[in-house]
């Protein structure tokens, strides 16, 4: 395309403005601070803290029982997972062997987690570029697995199901007949997906070509989750560290190289499907056995250094306990995927229009209190 | 779509087992301990030199830097802060090590010490290398920033200077992130104390 320059008499300049902290957009509390000229981004810095917490100072106050059920408002759409993440690091210090059946269930619950978080991420995508259908949709859908967590453990959003050592309770008896019904429910619904959003033409303009990040930004950016494997950057926790049951099951990781806006949207597309394959291949095949093994009421971990890594929906989650032997943690460390992934917005919406921010943040898929713990 | 993603499989060929992680960062930051055994007498071992010089360029007196594997998944180097920037620069650019993936970045408060803990990985080679740093300089904390090395480190130093208060030279924009500026101390250290929002047991 051509590209004319036409003198005007109006002079370029450049001013702030704030973008949130109650914006649509941002999905929560977060204030962006944009320095624009015109409708052109020049600068994008994100001022954060506004639900910040101190978790991490709340666990070296508590016990490791007590952990597990603060990190369920960390990232509260992957609460299972994260729980999962503190109940591994420990049964690792421990040296605990948990039993199949929890390795199992964990890693289908972890899965319909990630559905779930995808669905209502895949509803407020569409929304925030203009199309309120996709809202219900993903809405109507992510409904679905959320009852089978209330069956399963009474709890919607923050489960606190997994506990170190195993599960709180047993598998609902519904609860393989309903994962069943949901996978063919869903397998019909994720097409009308496509058809709704995905080739639409107005879709493809918002977001092809923008908030390009290439592989080694995203890499030096600790970009991490569906962002980091839109750039080709192959960063599945899932694959190259796995945990619980994941190493019994085969899945492709997705991935695409563009590195652009819609790539991350295919990449979460894509990995929808890979979790209803791992769901198939373990409903069948919950081996029969305890839901729990017994640990001391108060866990005191040995004198260390522990750091496990699990997959949420967004990215990579690190726990890195420091321990002294006492039954508190002397330092914990939570990295969250969504302040890496913030990190970058400032680097590839620069130079983009206000709009497009918009799209790239829904792509980002931030939640705040993961970022401000 | 989903036929896609076939084309990527081979990208996870690289990865290597534990062990051979251990062997191949052992020679090249020799180490005379290697067993893991939890309750062995302490086995900080420090290295005398030899064959560090043909890794590490002669910048680094390989003498201060301590190697440990006791209590972690992972190898440890304890650097001096001095010297932590050129290794931190080497450890990234150097094509055996090649760690270009900065997965976590923690402030510590160490009781006396105040000190930041590096997690590094390497995309290619998938082996993960930890970088301690401390001072005992609880007034004026400050470290070499490594965010022109990964860029990622940007943020995740403010944060550490938000709850630790430890200062890193040639940051671009070295101010609080989560708290305000009016704040006073720094929260994560142990020493704090707010008497109306901290419940003390």
């Amino acid at each position: 395309m051509e590209t004319k320059t036409v003198e005007t008499n109006f002079k370029s300049e450049e001013y702030f403005i704030n973008m949130g902290p109650q914006h649509p957009a941002t999905h929560g509390v977060l204030r962006l601070l944009l320095t624009i000229d015109g409708e052109i981004i020049k600068k994008v810095e994100p001022d954060l803290g506004y639900i910040h917490r101190s978790i991490e100072k709340m666990c070296e106050r508590d016990s490791y029982q007590q952990i597990v059920h603060l990190t369920d408002r960390m990232d509260y759409l992957s609460s299972n997972i994260n729980n999962e993440a503190v109940c591994l690091a420990v049964e690792n210090a421990l040296q605990l062997e948990v039993p199949e059946r929890v390795k199992v269930i964990r890693t289908i619950i972890g899965e319909l987690t990630r559905i779930s978080s995808h669905c209502l991420w895949w509803g407020v995508m569409g929304m925030d570029v203009g199309a309120l259908t996709t809202y219900f949709y993903g809405f109507r859908d992510r409904e679905l697995i959320n009852d089978i967590f209330e069956e399963t453990c009474g709890a919607r959003l923050t489960m606190n199901y997994n506990v170190p050592g195993g599960l709180m309770f047993d598998i609902h008896p519904n609860f393989i007949k309903r994962v069943k019904d949901f996978i063919v429910h869903f397998k019909t619904k994720l097409p009308e997906y496509d058809r709704l959003l995905t080739g639409n033409v107005i879709f493809h303009k918002r977001t092809k070509g923008v908030g390009i990040l290439s592989k080694e930004d995203a890499i030096s950016f600790g970009a991490s989750g569906p962002v980091g494997r839109a750039s080709g950057y192959s960063c599945d926790v899932r694959k190259h560290h796995p945990y619980s049951a994941l190493d019994k099951v085969t899945f492709n990781e997705a991935l695409k190289t563009e590195g652009d806006t819609f790539a991350r949207y295919l990449v979460r597309i894509q990995e929808m499907w890979e979790s209803l394959s791992i769901i198939e291949q373990l409903i069948d095949n919950i081996p029969e056995g305890e839901y729990r093994v017994a640990t001391n009421a108060v866990i005191k971990l040995p004198k260390g250094e522990y750091y496990q890594r699990v997959e949420t929906a967004r990215g990579e989650l690190g726990v890195y306990i420091i321990s002294t032997g006492t039954k508190n943690p002397y330092r914990l460390k939570f990295r969250s995927p969504g302040f890496s992934n913030l990190s970058l917005l400032n680097h590839i919406a620069v130079g983009g229009k206000i709009g497009d921010l918009v799209a790239t943040m829904a792509t980002l898929d931030l939640v705040i209190p993961d970022i401000d713990r | 779509m989903k036929d896609s993603m076939k084309d990527f499989d081979d990208l996870d060929k690289d990865i290597m087992t534990n062990q051979e992680l251990q062997e191949l960062i052992g020679s090249w930051f020799p180490i005379p301990a290697m067993e893991k055994e939890s309750d062995a007498p302490k086995v900080v071992e420090t290295e005398e030199g030899s064959e560090e010089d043909t890794v590490l360029e002669e910048k680094i007196d390989p003498s201060l830097l301590e190697f440990s594997e006791e209590g972690s998944q992972f190898l440890n180097i304890m650097v001096q802060q001095e010297q932590l920037h050129s290794l931190m620069s080497q450890l990234r650019n150097n094509i055996e090590t090649n760690l270009d993936y900065l997965f976590c970045l923690t402030g510590v408060d160490w009781g006396t010490d105040l000190g930041v803990v590096y997690h590094l990985e390497s995309t290619t080679h998938r082996h993960s290398l930890v970088v301690k740093v401390k001072t005992p300089d609880r007034e004026y904390p400050t470290f070499d920033s490594v965010c022109d090395i990964w860029k990622t480190a940007e943020f995740h130093e403010r944060e550490v200077y938000d709850f630790f208060g430890i200062k890193f030279n040639n940051h671009p924009n070295l101010k609080r992130l989560f708290l305000t500026d009016e704040w006073e101390g720094f929260p994560l250290r142990k020493d704090y104390v707010d008497e109306i929002n901290m419940v003390i047991k």
